[in-house]
């Protein structure tokens, strides 16, 4: 927890010491007052003021008691853990069976990362943290799977010459097929709808289409044209 | 699954102390009916329903562990 201690002539002064230093609003600040300013007798016995201030944080062991606290209630065996960077906060759950927590395609557990920063974030003004959680290191699997998804679902736009609209995804999920088809020769990528059903289309370049010789217009309607497709490499669980 | 549910509610809520879950039998599946303090009712049910989606599904996870079908009602 970020915080100093500092003396002024009065308490405002030593809080606005404190704010400079530790680069804060005074909203994001509780100020504790250690020692009451006293002015003295003639200049004689005067007293500075002492106020220690803390940066408001969002209660991490809190947020790491809920998922314990989920976790004996289900009956399930499992070690909550966080790491802290910067400006995000990583929560890790690691055990046995915890299938059940990460639900199809990652449902329950995005459900309870949800739930978990609307907790956290209760009664928190202005400065919001994130925090992400992942179960048996669910998460690196998901994003592996996405790129080779990806991977392959652009081959298949380039080839057949066509648009194809994958299945509905989470904006993170989104993101990484977005990054892993950003340099690709001959696809783009982009999405569409309303969440939560907005789903990712991939198209092949107009570019690449003048290449082959098989213009847009010779083939009417073509590349129009979308099929809905199931991500069924990703059935981790 | 009633103790998961009143658990996570009470951790939403601004009154936990009138958060109530009480476990209805119906022919198919059974029915968790959760009532709160009337000024908590946005506190579980979010934006477009997301916190009372996120909810849901939390319990049914914990249903099918149980090998059980529920529902959860948020009772006005």
């Amino acid at each position: 927890m970020r915080e100093t201690e500092q003396t002024a002539k009065t308490v405002e002064e030593a809080i606005q010491q404190g704010l400079q230093i530790l680069g804060a609003q005074r909203d994001e600040v509780e100020v504790e007052v250690l020692e009451e300013p006293s002015s003295g007798i003639l200049g004689f016995g005067s007293k500075p003021a002492k106020i220690r201030l803390f940066v408001k944080e969002a209660d991490l062991s809190k947020a790491q008691k809920l998922l314990e606290n989920v976790l004996t209630i289900l009956n399930l065996k499992g070690m909550v853990d966080f790491t802290k960077t910067d400006d995000n906060v990583r929560f890790e759950i690691s055990g046995e069976d915890l299938g059940i927590l990460i639900g199809h395609r990652g449902e329950t557990l995005n459900a309870l990362q949800f739930l978990l920063n609307v907790i956290l974030n209760k009664g928190m003004e202005g400065k919001r943290v994130s925090c992400a959680l992942d179960i048996e290191g669910y998460r690196a699997r998901r994003d592996r799977t996405l790129q080779i998804l990806a991977e392959k679902m652009a081959q298949k736009a380039s080839t057949e010459r066509r648009s194809i609209s994958l299945e509905p995804m989470l904006p993170n999920e989104r993101r990484i097929i977005h990054m892993a088809l950003q340099n690709h020769p001959y696809v783009t990528t982009r999405s569409q709808g309303k969440e939560p059903l907005r789903r990712i289309v991939i198209s092949p370049k107009e570019s690449a289409k003048d290449k082959s010789g098989r213009g847009a217009r010779s083939r009417p309607g073509q590349h129009s044209r979308s099929t809905s497709f199931r991500s069924t490499s990703s059935r981790e669980l | 699954m009633k103790e998961l549910l009143e658990y996570l509610a009470k951790a939403l809520v601004d009154h936990p102390n009138e958060v109530n879950v009480s476990l209805v039998e119906g022919e198919k599946s059974q029915i968790l009916e959760l009532r709160v303090n009337h000024a908590d009712m946005g506190k579980v049910i979010g934006k477009q329903g997301r916190i009372a989606q996120a909810l849901r599904i939390i319990v049914k996870a914990a249903a099918v562990k149980e090998g059980k079908k529920v529902m959860v009602e948020i009772i006005e």
